[in-house]
C-alpha cells in the first residue's frame, strides 16, 4: 500500500514540476519550494548522521579526544556570519578553509593537471604503424588513426597559445591561437553534443518513471 | 511577416512537444537499435575483469537524483559485475545525495547474487569536503569513517578487517555528476597515491575527461547513460539504460534535424536580405 | 588584528598542506591528517551557516507578507517535516526518511533538471546558427558526435561511431587539455596569491 501512495506520489510531484513547461504556476512553485526545503533537510540530517556525530561529538565527548573543541569553536564563528555585528569571526574558519584548499589545489592541479598532461603529449608526432596501416588499407578509419598523434600535439600546444594573453594574438603566434580556436570549437561541440544527450537521458529517465512505475504501460 | 520568420520564431511548446513525443514513442514501441561498446567502456570493464576474486573496490557515488538516470544505472551494472566476480564493494560518497542510491544498486545486486552487507559490501557514507575526505581516507580510513552511512561502527564489519588506507584497496571507481568527483579522487588517489581510478560520470561532463584517459590517469571511462548501456551490453544484462538508447536516438535525430532546418531557413533569410 | 590572523591562518593551513607533500612524514603528516579532521567538521558549519540564512530569508517572507509569502510555509514544513523524521529514524535504508527520499525528494530533483531536456532542445533550433567558420565548426562537431554516441548513427553508416569516438579521443581531447592546462596554471597561481595573502578578496565583507 505504501509503494502505491509513493509511486502516486511521485508521479503527482514529477507532473508539478513538468507543468512548468507550459508556463510558471502555483503547482511549479509549490514543489519548486517543497523539493529546496526538503533538500535542506536531506543534507542537514546527512551532515549530522555521516560527519557531526561520528567525527565531532562521539570522538570529543564519547572519546575524550579534546583537541577537537578547535574545529568546534572555527566552525560555531563560521555561523556567526549570520549575526553583522560579530560576523567577521567567521573570516578565521573561512581562513583555514581556504588556505588548506588552496595548499591542495596547488600541488595536485599542478601535478594532475598541467605537469602530466604536458607529459602525455609529448609522443612522437608520426606513428609509423598506423601509417604503414594506412597505405595498406587506406580508408576513412587508417586515415583518421594516422593524424591523430599530430591532431594531438597541435591541438594542445596552438590551444595552450591561444591561452596565452600576455602576448598580443598577431602574426605567427595569432596564427597558431586561430588554430588552437578551432580546437577549443571543436571541444565545445563535442561537449554540446554531450550536453544535449545528458538532458535527454534525465528526461527518458522520467518518461520511463511514468510510463513504467506508474503507468505500467511498459 | 513571411514563412521563414515564422519558422525561426516557431513557438517553443511546439519544440517541447516534438521532444516529449520523440522520447515516448521510442519507449512504448522500441527499435531495438544494436548497442556498440566504446573503447573507454570496454577498458572500464576489463579493469574490473582484471581483479582477482576478493579483491576490495571502493565505489565513491558522486551523484544525486538529478542525474540519476544517466548514473544509476552505472551503479547497478557495476555492483552486478563485482558481485559476479566475487569482488567485495566499499561504498561511500562525497555527495549525499548519493549514499541511498548506492545502497539501493548494490543491495540489489547482493540480492541477486546472495551476498551479505558488512561481510561482502558495505556504506561508509558521506563526508563533506571533497578533496580533503579523499585525502582523509587515504591516509586512515578508520579514522575518517568511524560509522558506517546508519551508524553503526565499522569494526562490527567484516569487510573492514585489516583496511587502513587505500593501499587495501585494489580499485577505486568514482559515479559522479561534477564537482567534487572523478577530477578529485584523479588529482589525489592516482596523482599521489598511484591508485587505479576508473570513472562513470554524466555526459556533460564525460569530454573533459578524456585528457585523462588518455594519458592512463583514469581505467576507464563511463560517459551518460549510453556508456551504462554499453556496459550493461558487455554484462549481457538489460537494464534501464539499454532500454533508453531507442529514445536517445530518435530524439537526438529530432535535434539535429532541428538545428538543421533552423540553419537552412537561416541561410534562405541571409541570402535574401543580400 | 581583523585581517591579520585570517591571513596567517591561511598561510599556515596552505603550508602544512604543500609541506605534507613533499615530507610525507612527521609533524607534516600528523599535522596534515588532524588538518583534514577539522576542515570535515568545520565544512558542515559552513552547511549549517547556509541553512541559518534560508530561514533568514523565509521567515522575513512571512513576517513582510509579499505575493506568494505562503510558498515560504511550503518550504518551511517540508524542511520541518523531512529533518524531524530524519533525526527520529536516521537515514539507513527502510526508514521514513528513506521513503521520503525516493518518493518525493527524488521525483522532484530529477524532472527539475530532466526539464532542460526540452530547453537545450529549443535553444539549439533558435541560438545554433552557422554565423562564422568557427561557429560551423562547434556545429559540425556536436552534431557528428552527437549522432555517432547514440545506437542511429551506426544504423546509418557504420563508421559514424568510430567518427564521433574519434573525434572524442583526439581533437575534443586536445581542446579539453588545453583547457585542463590554461586552469591548471590559473588555479596554481591564485592558490599561491591566497596563501601568500596577495590575494584577499575573500575577506572581504562584514
Amino acid at each position: 500500500m505504501m509503494e502505491i501512495i509513493g509511486i502516486w506520489m511521485a508521479a503527482l510531484l514529477t507532473l508539478c514540476i513538468l507543468s512548468f513547461l507550459y508556463k510558471d504556476n502555483p503547482f511549479y512553485k509549490f514543489a519548486e519550494h517543497l523539493f529546496v526545503g526538503l533538500s535542506a533537510a536531506y543534507w542537514a540530517v546527512y551532515s549530522y548522521f555521516n560527519i557531526l556525530y561520528p567525527n565531532l561529538i562521539q570522538p570529543l565527548f564519547g572519546h575524550g579526544q579534546l583537541l577537537l573543541i578547535i574545529p568546534l569553536v572555527l566552525g560555531i564563528m563560521m555561523v556567526m556570519r549570520l549575526f553583522p555585528k560579530v560576523g567577521w569571526v567567521s573570516r578565521w574558519p573561512l581562513a583555514f578553509i581556504v588556505g588548506s584548499y588552496s595548499g591542495y589545489n596547488l600541488i595536485t592541479y599542478l601535478q594532475s593537471n598541467a605537469l602530466e598532461q604536458v607529459r602525455a603529449t609529448l609522443v612522437p608526432v608520426i606513428q609509423i604503424e598506423s601509417w604503414k596501416n594506412l597505405f595498406t588499407n587506406p580508408g576513412v578509419m587508417t586515415f583518421l588513426n594516422a593524424i591523430a598523434a599530430p591532431v594531438v600535439v597541435v591541438g594542445v600546444t596552438t590551444g595552450v597559445i591561444y591561452f596565452f594573453f600576455s602576448k598580443e594574438h598577431k602574426g605567427v603566434f595569432g596564427g597558431f591561437a586561430r588554430i588552437g580556436v578551432w580546437f577549443l570549437m571543436i571541444a565545445f561541440g563535442a561537449s554540446f553534443g554531450y550536453t544535449v544527450m545528458a538532458r535527454i537521458s534525465l528526461l527518458i529517465g522520467r518518461m520511463y518513471f511514468l510510463l513504467h512505475n506508474w503507468l505500467h504501460l511498459i | 511577416m513571411n514563412i521563414v520568420d515564422h519558422l525561426e520564431k516557431l513557438d517553443r511548446r511546439i519544440i517541447f512537444l516534438l521532444v516529449l513525443l520523440a522520447v515516448i514513442i521510442p519507449l512504448l514501441l522500441p527499435i531495438g537499435f544494436e548497442i556498440k561498446v566504446s573503447e573507454p567502456v570496454q577498458k572500464f570493464y576489463e579493469a574490473i575483469e582484471a581483479l582477482p576474486p576478493g579483491s576490495k573496490v571502493l565505489i565513491s557515488s558522486e551523484y544525486d537524483p538529478a542525474t540519476m538516470p544517466e548514473v544509476y544505472p552505472m551503479n547497478q551494472a557495476l555492483a552486478q559485475h563485482c558481485f559476479k566476480k566475487d569482488l567485495r564493494i566499499i561504498g561511500m560518497g562525497l555527495w549525499p545525495q548519493g549514499i541511498p542510491l548506492n545502497q539501493a544498486s548494490m543491495e540489489q545486486a547482493a540480492e541477486e547474487y546472495g551476498k551479505e552487507y558488512g561481510v561482502d559490501y558495505v556504506n561508509l557514507g558521506y563526508k563533506a569536503g571533497g578533496i580533503v575526505v579523499i585525502s582523509a581516507a587515504a591516509e586512515n580510513m578508520p579514522n575518517t569513517f568511524p560509522l558506517d552511512y546508519a551508524g553503526r561502527p565499522i569494526e562490527e564489519f567484516e569487510i573492514m578487517e585489516g583496511i587502513r588506507n587505500f593501499d587495501n584497496i585494489d580499485l577505486i571507481v568514482s559515479l559522479s555528476a561534477g564537482d567534487p568527483g572523478v577530477r578529485h579522487w584523479v588529482m589525489i588517489a592516482q596523482g599521489r597515491y598511484g591508485k587505479k581510478v576508473a570513472g562513470g560520470v554524466t555526459a556533460v561532463s564525460a569530454p573533459a575527461f578524456y585528457p585523462y584517459l588518455n594519458a592512463g590517469q583514469l581505467e576507464g571511462l563511463m560517459g551518460g547513460m549510453k556508456g551504462a548501456a554499453e556496459y550493461e551490453t558487455l554484462l549481457e544484462a538489460s537494464g534501464t539504460a539499454s532500454r533508453g538508447m531507442d529514445a536517445q536516438s530518435i530524439a537526438h535525430g529530432l535535434i539535429i534535424f532541428l538545428i538543421l532546418f533552423a540553419n537552412l531557413f537561416y541561410l534562405l533569410g541571409k541570402r535574401r536580405k543580400k | 588584528m581583523k585581517k591579520q590572523i585570517p591571513l596567517i591562518i591561511t598561510f599556515i593551513a596552505g603550508m602544512v598542506m604543500i609541506l605534507q607533500f613533499f615530507i610525507p612524514h612527521r609533524p607534516f603528516s600528523d599535522l596534515q591528517q588532524l588538518f583534514n579532521t577539522w576542515f570535515l567538521i568545520i565544512t558542515v558549519f559552513a552547511m549549517i551557516l547556509g541553512l541559518g540564512n534560508l530561514f533568514k530569508v523565509h521567515t522575513k517572507r512571512l513576517q513582510r507578507r509579499p505575493k506568494g509569502w505562503w510558498y515560504s510555509i511550503v518550504l518551511l514544513a517540508g524542511f520541518a517535516i523531512m529533518f524531524i523524521v530524519g533525526m527520529i529514524w536516521g537515514p539507513a535504508r527502510g526508514t521514513p526518511f528513506d521513503y521520503l527520499f525516493w518518493n518525493v525528494h527524488l521525483p522532484m530533483s530529477s524532472m527539475m533538471f530532466a526539464l532542460l531536456a526540452f530547453f537545450v532542445a529549443s535553444a539549439s533550433y533558435r541560438a545554433f546558427r552557422a554565423r562564422t567558420p568557427e561557429a560551423t565548426l562547434l556545429l559540425v562537431s556536436a552534431i557528428l558526435v552527437m549522432i555517432g554516441r547514440v545506437p542511429l548513427g551506426n544504423y546509418i553508416w557504420d563508421k559514424l561511431p568510430l567518427i564521433g569516438d574519434w573525434i572524442m579521443s583526439y581533437p575534443n581531447m586536445a581542446g579539453q587539455r588545453a583547457i585542463m592546462i590554461g586552469i591548471a596554471l590559473g588555479i596554481v597561481s591564485t592558490s599561491l596569491r591566497i596563501i601568500l595573502g596577495i590575494e584577499r578578496t575573500y575577506l572581504s565583507g562584514k
